[in-house]
């Protein structure tokens, strides 16, 4: 579910850091702009894995700053397509079950992708497979903080980068609060033998 | 123009192979873990704003790794894992998904190899369980259901 990926950028060191070890600095840097971020069309990004090269220092006029072109590789959260993946139910809700993995959230399993046949418990807002057998329907409530086991179908990235003056009036003059949207969500099925809460497998 | 990361400086060009860059999850398990005694030794800034993502990010990822398989495994044991699964003619994902998941039923292995019913018999599902289950060691869930039983029914077995 991790992969390695290849950036460059270009970090400023403050004069005040110059002390440090330029390695340092710019890890820390790199640390600081990247983690827990998600960068669009690459996953979440964890950490820093190493620093490949560095390019020349150079400090511009009007900025005491050094700029340094690094070239590193940071371990990014990003699982591929039809990748296994064994996470935690966060809660359901009509639009499907959510899963949390801890460090990643966005997970939805939507009503097509559960086990068929599954109807949803307004009561107690929990999605609930009926699953058949010669004694008749068993229901299996898909309970939060439940382990699952699915598979990631689909993945989708969503700009969330700030939007200039004219969209913002628009907005504020709907009723509503504009709906925050998740730079990074995976959509997960659990349709197929071996896939669900790993308690519905387990052998006796 | 590439559209490029929220609050990510334009500057940010990433470049990416997909398959040679793929991290098994005791690799990132590794990595973690040496960077949070690294960051325990050298002490002073670990709690300035600017750290703060990354200690949240480290902190909860290795928390959902160290309950994964991966947690027991060494570097010797991977090396004889992918040795032993070179005869079983899978393909890098298929392997690096039984590395990371270590399956104990053929049916969690019909879900991680593609095409499984053409591809391999029910003999050589056998032996690739075998394969997996006596090279990489159990993840503390498996240990923690031996002793405690599943839902349906009580398991009564020693603690290994």
């Amino acid at each position: 579910m991790f992969v390695l990926v290849e950036m460059v950028d270009t970090v400023r060191i403050p004069p005040w850091q110059f002390e440090r070890k330029l390695n340092d600095s710019i890890a820390e840097e790199l640390n600081k702009k990247l983690a827990n971020k998600v960068v669009y069309n690459v996953g979440l990004c964890i950490c820093l894995f190493d620093i490949t090269k560095l390019e020349d220092a150079y400090v511009f006029p009007g900025d005491g700053a050094s700029h340094t072109k690094v070239h590193f590789r940071y371990v990014v959260f990003h699982p591929f397509l039809d990748e296994i993946l064994i996470g935690k139910i966060k809660g359901c809700s009509p639009e499907g079950v959510h899963v949390s993995l801890g460090f990643f959230e966005d997970i939805l399993i939507p009503p097509e992708s559960l086990q068929q046949p599954a109807k949803f418990d307004d009561a107690e807002q929990v999605w609930v497979w009926e699953y058949e057998t010669e004694e008749g329907a068993h229901d299996l409530y898909m309970d939060t903080g439940e382990e699952i086991r699915f598979r990631v179908v689909d993945e989708s990235f969503v700009d969330t980068s700030p939007t200039g003056p004219s969209s913002a009036e628009v907005a504020s003059t709907s009723e509503e609060p504009p709906k925050k949207e998740a730079p990074y969500t995976l959509v997960g099925s659990i349709s197929e033998p071996g896939l669900g809460l790993l308690s519905w497998w387990t052998s006796s | 123009m590439p559209w490029l990361g929220p609050r990510v400086g334009r500057s940010l060009q990433p470049r990416k192979d997909a398959n040679s860059a793929l991290l098994s999850n005791y690799e990132v398990f590794q990595l973690l873990t040496d960077l949070k005694e690294q960051r325990k030794e050298s002490g002073k800034n670990k709690h300035s704003t600017g750290q703060q993502n990354l200690n949240t990010i480290t902190y909860e990822t290795l928390k959902y790794i160290s309950k994964t398989p991966c947690s027991h495994q060494s570097p010797e044991i991977v090396r004889e894992f992918l040795t032993a699964m070179k005869s079983h003619k899978l393909t890098k994902a298929e392997k690096l998904q039984l590395l990371n998941h270590r399956p104990m039923t053929a049916v969690e292995i019909q879900l991680m190899v593609e095409e499984s019913e053409e591809r391999l018999t029910e003999e050589q599902i056998e032996a690739l369980l075998h394969t997996v289950t006596s090279i990489l060691p159990a993840g503390p869930e498996a240990e923690q259901k031996k002793t405690t039983g599943c839902d349906v029914t009580m398991d009564e077995e020693d603690p290994a």
